[in-house]
């Protein structure tokens, strides 16, 4: 079992980068930057995470992704704090992660002073339009392409 | 402000959240088209996530060991200080959408006004919800400006909600005790009806809707005074709790 000082918060960081987010798989836990601080605090690791959207449900299972995976790596007492302020946003979301996403076929959120809709992630056209402003999950619309006429979720700017 | 008057006024906004929620709740599975059926439940998620957070620091302002599902699945009618609005029943879809649309004009001016707050906690998760709640508007907006500005049958349905719902917006804007307790911390309820206001009236021009003359305003959800129709969403809301006290998962 390893405790304070062993292990630095940058390898911490490491791992959590190998931790998915349960409703979108792709794209990790810090690609998401909804991990907000990894510190040492005595004898206990303290990971400190911000919610995406406030009912989303994926909030509690994200905690014990997190808990579980620091915990297989041998940490043994680790504490997952929430943080309200500042509330997250899709703009904290890293290029590898918005580039994991259009892979995956979900549009990546535009930065929020955009407000251009987003490029198809199938064909690339810029001509799409909006079908729903609520998808499968808390964080995704309903678009479809106009060019290709595939249908996509986009990550919505938040 | 007042330590009793803060709890009083997070409990307000934690239980319009709740109480909104139930109801769009009641559409899952039911929904017009697919896309309907996962907004709905969608904002429904969003409005309980929001009702968890305001509940959830209410009892730590109560500071008597009670938590958000204690003040969720333990209180009574008597005791929800929701507005009478949220707990009108689902009606037909023009009811659902202009009662969402009512709501959300004042919810989301009235989140943007407690950024101003002096506690910490109410400006963050205002701060954490006004997003969520500028999605809200835009959907709720868009369907009363389709269906308003849409066939014979759609207009005529939409009027009669907006006619119908409208002594129950009164209540939003008016400020009894707890609320002016709370214009000492640089917050004005009655300030919140300006933009609230416009909105409805842009919003109506657009659908082709008439703004329902001012009359006589019901009131009293926000004192607890509720119809029998919050009762019932309580009855099935809290049923577990009700039969099995304490029932855990």
């Amino acid at each position: 079992m390893v405790g304070s000082g062993a292990i630095s918060p940058a390898q911490v960081w490491e791992w959590l980068e190998a931790v998915p987010d349960p409703e979108v798989p792709v794209i990790s836990v810090v690609d998401l930057g909804i991990v907000r601080e990894v510190t040492w605090r005595g004898p206990e690791l303290v990971v400190t995470v911000t919610p995406t959207y406030s009912g989303c449900p994926a909030t509690a299972v994200i905690a014990h992704d997190i808990e579980a995976a620091l915990r297989g790596r041998g940490i043994e007492r680790v504490r997952i704090e929430t943080r309200l302020a500042p509330a997250w946003t899709t703009d904290w979301l890293s290029a590898r992660g918005r580039e994991a996403l259009r892979r995956f076929g979900i549009a990546p959120p535009q930065l929020l002073q955009l407000s251009a809709p987003p490029p198809c992630p199938q064909c690339g056209s810029g001509d799409t339009e909006c079908i729903s402003g609520f998808g499968s999950t808390p964080c995704k619309a309903l678009h479809r392409c106009r060019a290709c006429r595939e249908p996509f979720d986009y990550f919505k700017p938040h | 402000m007042a330590a009793p008057a803060a709890f009083e006024f997070c409990l307000r906004l934690g239980d319009n959240d709740l109480i909104l929620s139930q109801r769009l709740g009641e559409w899952c599975g039911r929904g017009p088209v697919l896309e309907e059926d996962l907004a709905l439940t969608n904002v429904a998620l969003d409005l309980l996530g929001q009702a968890r957070l305001w509940l959830g620091h209410a009892a730590a302002l109560e500071g008597r060991g009670r938590d958000e599902d204690q003040l969720a699945f333990l209180r009574d009618a008597g005791e929800f200080r929701n507005l009478l609005l949220v707990e009108q029943p689902n009606g037909d879809y023009a009811h659902t959408m202009v009662r969402q649309f009512y709501f959300d004009a004042w919810h989301l001016p009235l989140l943007e006004a407690l950024g101003s707050a002096s506690d910490p906690s109410l400006r963050d998760i205002a701060a954490k919800a006004v997003k969520e709640v500028a999605y809200h508007l835009q959907r709720s907006r868009d369907w009363v400006v389709r269906l308003g500005d849409g066939t014979e049958e759609s207009h005529r349905r939409m009027q009669a909600a907006a006619d119908q719902l409208w002594p129950y917006t009164g209540e939003m804007l008016a400020a009894d005790a707890v609320e002016a307790s709370l214009g000492e911390a640089g917050f004005d309820l009655e300030a919140v009806g300006v933009p609230w206001r416009q909105q409805v009236e842009s919003t109506f021009a657009r659908a082709t809707l008439e703004v329902p003359a001012a009359g006589w305003m019901q009131r009293g959800g926000k004192q607890g005074v509720h119809s029998e129709k919050l009762g019932l969403l309580l009855a099935e809301m809290q049923f577990l709790q009700r039969a099995y006290p304490g029932a855990q998962w």
